[in-house]
């Protein structure tokens, strides 16, 4: 599993790059109740906001951690957004990207690093 | 007693203008775990005034500060105070908890205010106040409470409170962010006439939902006789408390005054009920929205008239044309010119089509692809006993009912939304 600052989880699966967010950040950003998915095959930049999420509280963007394809996105999340605090780091994924460059996973962040990170 | 808390500074605002909700959520990008930070700006819409900001430490405390500590509440500065915004179980649980059984709240920072005519005459202090709310306080009996609002020369609202006659005295209730401001207006135009005291040595507690009554009735006897909007003087094993039938919810509940030194006591006796749960500053708010209550400083301020903002049900006749004792309040030119000929916009609610909420600041068209916006919303978020998202805002009249369709801009893009009519959610007052 990959970290970013960006309290996003990735972690690899069939050549692709699975991305969620945090326990963490689930629970600072409280119930989420909208979530605005992005077209399957889009293509982005890091960095490009690429999901919206909608708390009680707020929205928050969550960004492209790295640059690839959006080849699949979970539906089930728009439907239930309340999965996103229920279950953040299995069933509440965001979207699946394909990536050319599979090390630049390489530069984020591991599990203990990214618990230093926030504290 | 008490009307809604989440308010900004007391400064007027130009204009029902927009917000930086969306700017603000894209100035970093990413999400924003730092409470603090983005939440009190945001759903609950805490905008300090500038004398107000600092750090924590410079933060005023009511008198339940280590209990919310000790509850584990997320505290933020919240119009001068260090307030909880939510307790463990989240906003979503801690507003469905209120509306199922009872919640408590902490209000202790809004002003509580008795103001006193020589003569010990209730009535002659309804009459000094009357010039100053376009509200018919002398038909306000003894033991009952009206909403009301002060208001200024150009007709806007300079705050909105609650006025109790408790016999030969009437207690308001104004919002935290305003009571500076608000006790010096009452203290330079009522000079003479009546003693302005702000009430500093008692806290303030709302106890709301469908199970407050029997709560409530076990602390006080008696509480469970009032009506809707009753007020009375009730023993209790925690000192007299100062109750009124009334809340910010639109559930039945009570407002308790009590003794700053008992209130901690009072709050634990209160929480010790299975049914009740404290509730923090986030659930109040959309508590209130679902309520379609407004929100001072967000869906009411200087610039907006109480016609505008659809409180012309509190002023009664008595203070409109051709009634006992018509005008004679700031801005009652304007305010009954409004009531004759209707306002040019209007205060109404929005459901948007889909689930994404119109937050405060959100630009309304009349069309999917009109030029400029006809107008805005002032409160929007997530209604979790609605199940869906919900807003307040301001249109033209002529877009402004049921049954209209307006598009809001959310993130660049038009989103339809229903103008329908509030409340959102029947109250459960008991009348």
């Amino acid at each position: 599993m990959y970290y970013t600052e960006e309290h996003e989880w990735l972690r690899v699966e069939d050549d692709l790059v699975v991305v969620g967010i945090t326990e963490h950040a689930a629970e600072q950003l409280g119930d989420i109740v909208f979530v605005d998915l992005p077209d399957e095959g889009k293509t982005v930049s890091k960095d490009d906001e690429v999901v919206v999420i909608e708390s009680v509280k707020a929205a928050s963007d969550i960004l492209a951690p790295l640059d690839g394809e959006i080849v699949e996105v979970n539906t089930a999340l728009s439907d239930n957004p309340g999965l996103v605090n229920d279950d953040p780091l299995g069933e509440a994924w965001f979207f699946k990207m394909k990536v050319e460059d599979l090390s630049a996973l390489d530069d984020l962040m591991d599990e203990a690093a990214y618990k230093k990170f926030i504290g | 007693m008490g009307t809604e808390t989440l308010e900004r500074g007391t400064g007027g605002r130009p204009g029902v203008r927009r917000r930086d909700s969306d700017l603000r959520r894209r100035d970093r990008g990413g999400i924003a775990t730092d409470i603090p930070r983005g939440w009190p700006q945001s759903v609950s819409g805490c905008v300090l005034h500038p004398a107000e900001r600092g750090d924590m430490s410079e933060l005023r405390r009511t008198a339940l500060y280590g209990l919310h500590l000790e509850l584990g509440a997320k505290m933020v500065p919240f119009a001068g105070y260090e307030m909880p915004v939510q307790y463990a179980p989240g906003v979503l649980k801690e507003h469905l908890h209120c509306r199922a059984a009872a919640g408590l709240f902490d209000v202790g920072h809004m002003g509580q205010v008795i103001l006193r005519a020589p003569s010990g005459q209730a009535a002659d202090a309804a009459a000094a106040l009357e010039r100053l709310v376009p509200v018919d306080l002398l038909g306000l009996a003894p033991g009952r409470q009206r909403y009301a609002m002060f208001t200024d020369a150009a007709g806007g609202i300079l705050d909105d409170l609650m006025v109790a006659n408790r016999g030969d005295h009437l207690f308001l209730v104004v919002n935290a962010a305003c009571k500076g401001a608000d006790i010096a207006h009452l203290r330079a135009h009522l000079a003479g006439e009546c003693a302005v005291e702000e009430v500093a040595d008692r806290g303030l507690l709302a106890l709301q939902g469908p199970a407050a009554t029997s709560v409530m009735d076990g602390v006080a006897p008696g509480a469970a006789a009032m009506r809707f909007m009753d007020v009375a003087t009730l023993d209790s094993a925690f000192g007299p408390l100062w109750l009124s039938r009334s809340g910010y919810t639109g559930e039945d509940g009570f407002e308790i005054s009590v003794e700053g030194a008992k209130c901690e006591a009072l709050a634990r006796a209160l929480l010790a009920h299975e049914a009740v749960q404290p509730i923090g500053l986030g659930a109040r708010d959309s508590l209130r929205l679902e309520a379609g209550l407004c929100l001072y400083g967000h869906d009411i301020d200087s610039t907006t008239s109480p016609v505008e903002a659809g409180l012309s049900w509190a002023i009664q006749t008595a203070r409109r044309a051709g009634g006992a004792r018509e005008g004679g309040f700031p801005g009652a030119g304007r305010i009954l010119r409004e009531l004759a000929d209707g306002p040019a916009r209007l205060r109404i609610g929005l459901r948007p089509q889909t689930r994404a909420p119109m937050r405060e600041g959100t630009p309304l068209f009349a069309t999917e692809d009109a030029a400029d916006p006809v107008g805005i919303v002032t409160s929007g978020g997530f209604g979790p006993s609605i199940e869906a998202p919900l807003a307040m805002g301001y249109l033209p009249v002529d877009l402004g009912h049921k049954g209209r369709t307006v598009w809001g801009e959310v993130r660049g893009r038009r989103m339809a939304a229903d103008v329908v009519a509030l409340p959102f959610r029947d109250p459960n007052y008991k009348r």
